[in-house]
């Protein structure tokens, strides 16, 4: 079943994360980062930090921080296991830092389909900020494979 | 120390030196969902993988992307870094060995625009993208 244009516009609830230093540390030891600014904090204090900075890309997981992340998605109807990541944008506008307390708010910005109804889209937007303070834009998309109501098979 | 990377001195044509990574492991994936936040089981568990009709997990898109975030921030101050964005072209498997690509293709109006590229070891590319970066440098 296509996902009502409805749900364009349509908000879930703000989420907020503080930051903490030793998520941080996690996320460089699985990215392999070796720059030690991202890691030791006399490191990043001497390259002018006030504290080990947010990498790019994790403010993507601001977001995720409550007890089921991919509801926005299923919410729709929607397999996750159908679900792909198909874009992603950054739009910085403030370095964010350890310590910091971020919101996400996000809207879902369009739906439509491609190859006859075969490829379902979504786009989310998500806005970071602190306080009141803008740190960034994100946009995502994701493509859903629509199986036109087959029966998957399987031993679920 | 993050490598200072002189915007004002970026040409069109400048390459960035390529990023070579090691296999991404199960290992690998397990802690970029702690890190990440990105839990999805498709990544993780086998089973969910099966269910799915796959033959194994795949890696997260965005832990690619977090490469390519390591790239640029080996070459440029992350605070003069104004726009990063990916598509996710291909699937990257389990095992695989991702190498991050930069070009500059754009020095104008006071923004270096940087053209991205991930490419496994068997020519694969998995994700293309842009990161536009301020000749000014930082933003406080």
């Amino acid at each position: 079943m296509p996902i009502p244009p409805s749900v364009i516009g349509t908000s879930g609830p703000p989420v907020t994360m503080t930051v903490e230093r030793g998520r941080l540390r996690l996320f460089a030891k699985a990215t392999g980062q070796t720059d030690p600014v991202y890691v030791d904090l006399d490191a990043a204090r001497a390259g002018g930090h006030p504290d080990l900075p947010v990498p790019p890309t994790f403010l993507y997981g601001i977001d995720l921080e409550v007890p089921d992340p991919f509801e926005w998605i299923t919410s729709l109807g929607v397999d996750l296991n159908t679900v792909l990541h198909a874009t992603q944008t950054f739009t910085y506008h403030r370095q964010a830092y350890a310590g910091d307390e971020l919101t996400a708010h996000s809207t879902i910005a369009d739906v439509y389909t491609k190859k006859g109804g075969a490829l379902e889209f979504v786009e989310r937007r998500t806005r970071i900020t602190r306080g009141e303070t803008p740190i960034a834009d994100l946009a995502q998309t994701v493509v859903i494979r629509v199986t036109g109501g087959e029966e998957r098979g399987g031993e679920a | 120390m993050t490598v200072t990377w002189e915007a004002r001195g970026a040409r069109v044509g400048d390459k960035l030196p390529p990023l070579a990574l090691g296999p991404i492991t199960r290992t690998t994936l397990a802690l970029f969902a702690g890190g990440s936040g990105d839990h999805n089981p498709i990544h993780l568990d086998l089973d969910v993988a099966r269910r799915a009709g796959l033959d194994d997990v795949f890696a997260h898109g965005m832990l690619s992307m977090a490469y390519l975030g390591r790239l640029l921030t080996d070459h440029a101050p992350q605070a003069a870094l104004r726009e990063f964005g990916t598509r996710f072209v291909a699937i990257t498997p389990v095992n695989a060995e991702p190498t991050c690509h930069g070009e500059v293709t754009r020095v104008e109006d006071g923004l270096v625009t940087v053209d991205l590229r991930v490419e496994l070891a068997d020519g694969t590319v998995t994700l293309t993208g842009q990161a536009v970066f301020s000749m000014e440098g930082a933003k406080s």
